[in-house]
């Protein structure tokens, strides 16, 4: 089938109208390309910055998450009653559960004394925290007393930490005044609301945090049976569990985080509205180059209407031209974000990358800009008059 | 002297051919309102198959108007005008796209697409035949190229190609489709005499061959010759035969203008 539409092709004239001016094609192009390399990297930079803030919520091993419901974010974690995650317990379909605490805590930067906030987690050293199975091992340290685990991904405003300890030093520093010393070190990786991360356990916790209401902890972490139906665990929990904490799935906790950087900051609005200017920028462009084509041709496609080609053919011609402009001009545009995902994740260490549906979305915006700004030039093809060409 | 006088305007061909362009009582009129002007005033005329029929008239006396009817540009106002045995008065612009592809028409200016080579603008005009490959439309392309003389100039683009040159290719482009009427206004207008002569005779010996009629309306008196017959207009109307002028030899076409 496909041979015998190339055998019975005709002259591909929306190739040949693009190719012969070369400097239009270009000039298109730029503009194609530039339009989509701006989509890609303000859809790049939100979905970077939500996916960032949840950094820490993918890492737990949990499928079900108990919080509190006055807690609106990482930043705001507020405390509810241990009592309930251990009642979780008494559902067949619960395996295990891991109580942690949550709390954004100064620390101070060993080398220059200057202090900033971190977040902190304690649990329970021999409880499963993480799904990455080499925790367990790195969490026998902290069962002696004031000790911590350093992310080493955290920024570098919290001293050379990493470094130090690989070098073999004592690494020791202080949290809401008290002594700590690194015990070993973790890769976690930043998030919106976290710039560095410590692991603890929930004695030492307590110990930097000497006012949580005994009993109280911020996150539950709840592990399911294998092959348990999670969604019906979870309505059951939340059935038979008092108002005061709210049963999520894991997915749902990590939405929980995003919904808040989405819905409470303006960060969505703000880099959507980036690259719907890209958008637009992009069909003015389009849209320009096409009609001017189509203008500066105006006597040939008469010529073609009165030699009996029908104005659809004419209107395919465009309607091609845009087909080809979308499909050229994108893959520059593609290569080219790949390059600044990399440059950003270098510069920033957010988590930006080119995904499949990233890629679909900007293709299928470049396609709307290029083929409504062919439709628009088509109109232009109705003056395209055969009576007048004589 | 008498053999290369030319009888002037027998409206109707020589009996018993197929008739390609059948006028009966054609008039038309631009604007509208009190704009309303009257170009063409109860034509008639008949064109047969394998005629070559030269409209010549001075300019402004319609003859370009009667090109763009016959050649199912324009839609007809009033009047009778048969092409190809297709009634166009009343005809919709399907109809008229369609016959349209039996139609050659070469322009004033060739009318050449810009971004095409010689080749493929005869192309184009092969790409309007239904149900023959790439291939044989190609070759089609490159044989009307050589029987126009361009055998050598096939990847040229228009604009490296001369004014001789450029109607070469347009008359291999309207022969393509295999027409079986060529429209031609003045297509020696933007050539010197010799070349123009030169196009018109090729044009005429192509058109013969195929058996296809042409109507060509000029100015130009030097290929006068060339036509089976001359229709002479003036004012929207034929000078009828006996009105004046009865015949005309070459030296009094000299009055005919040039543009």
């Amino acid at each position: 089938m496909l041979r015998g539409w190339w055998g019975s092709r005709r002259i591909p004239l929306a190739w040949l109208l693009l190719t012969r001016q070369p400097v239009r094609l270009a000039v298109a192009l730029a503009g194609i390309s530039f339009a989509g390399i701006l989509m890609f990297m303000q859809f790049g930079f939100r979905d970077g910055l939500f996916d960032a803030s949840v950094t820490i919520h993918k890492l737990f091993d949990a499928d079900l998450v108990l919080i509190s419901p006055r807690s609106s974010s990482s930043v705001s974690m507020a405390g509810f009653p241990r009592r309930r995650l251990v009642q979780t317990l008494a559902d067949p379909e619960v395996t295990g559960v891991t109580p942690v605490h949550w709390s954004l805590l100064l620390w101070r930067n060993p080398q220059t004394r200057a202090t900033r906030s971190i977040l902190t987690l304690g649990f329970e050293p021999t409880d499963p925290l993480f799904t990455d199975p080499g925790l367990a091992a790195k969490a026998r340290v902290l069962s002696e007393r004031g000790r911590v685990l350093f992310d080493e991904l955290s920024r570098p405003e919290f001293g050379p930490v990493a470094q130090w300890f690989k070098q073999g030093r004592t690494v020791e520093s202080e949290i809401s005044g008290k002594r700590i010393r690194v015990g070993g070190l973790v890769s976690l990786g930043t998030s919106f609301g976290a710039d560095g991360n410590l692991l603890t356990s929930s004695e030492t916790f307590l110990q930097l945090m000497p006012n949580t209401p005994p009993g109280s902890i911020e996150v539950g972490l709840v592990r399911l049976r294998r092959g348990a139906d999670v969604a019906a665990v979870q309505a059951r929990l939340r059935r038979e569990l008092p108002s005061d904490v709210q049963v999520l799935t894991k997915a749902g906790f990590i939405a929980f985080e995003q919904d808040y950087w989405r819905s409470s900051t303006s960060i969505g609005f703000i880099f959507s509205l980036g690259a719907a200017m890209g958008f637009v920028v992009g069909c003015v462009i389009v849209y320009q180059i096409l009609y001017s084509d189509v203008s500066d041709h105006l006597p040939e496609y008469a010529t073609l209407m009165a030699m009996g080609y029908r104005l659809t053919h004419l209107l395919g011609v465009v309607a091609r031209e845009g087909l080809l402009l979308a499909i050229l001009g994108y893959i520059p545009a593609f290569a080219a974000g790949q390059g600044l995902y990399l440059v950003v994740r270098n510069a920033t260490n957010l988590p930006v990358a080119m995904d499949t549906s990233r890629a679909t979305l900007v293709f299928s915006l470049i396609l709307v800009m290029c083929m409504g700004s062919a439709a628009l030039a088509m109109r232009r093809l109705g003056d395209a008059d055969p009576a007048e060409i004589f | 002297m008498a053999d290369s006088l030319l009888t002037l305007a027998p409206q109707a061909p020589p009996s018993g051919a197929p008739i390609a362009i059948a006028v009966e009582g054609l008039s038309h009129w631009y604007g509208h309102g009190s704009m309303r002007r009257q170009v063409i005033d109860g034509l008639n005329f008949r064109v047969a198959a394998g005629e070559v029929v030269l409209l010549t008239g001075p300019s402004g006396c319609g003859k370009t108007t009667i090109l763009s009817l016959v050649g199912a540009l324009r839609s007809v106002q009033q009047g009778q005008v048969r092409v190809l045995g297709q009634e166009l008065n009343g005809s919709g612009r399907r109809t008229r796209q369609q016959l349209r592809r039996s139609i050659g028409m070469i322009f004033q200016g060739h009318n050449l697409l810009r971004c095409l080579s010689a080749e493929q603008n005869v192309q184009m005009g092969a790409d309007l035949l239904p149900g023959l490959s790439y291939r044989v439309r190609r070759d089609q392309a490159r044989e009307w190229l050589r029987a126009v003389g361009l055998g050598d100039e096939l990847h040229k683009l228009p604009h490296d190609l001369s004014g001789g040159q450029k109607q070469r290719v347009a008359i291999a482009r309207a022969l393509a489709a295999q027409p079986r009427l060529l429209l031609a206004d003045e297509p020696t207008a933007a050539l010197d005499s010799r070349t123009g002569r030169e196009v018109v005779e090729l044009l005429q010996r192509l058109a013969r061959e195929q058996g296809c009629a042409v109507l060509m309306v000029t100015h130009d008196p030097r290929i006068l010759d060339l036509a089976d017959r001359v229709l002479r207009m003036e004012d929207g109307r034929l000078v009828e035969p006996g009105s004046g002028q009865r015949l005309w030899g070459r030296d009094q076409l000299a009055d005919v203008p040039v543009q």
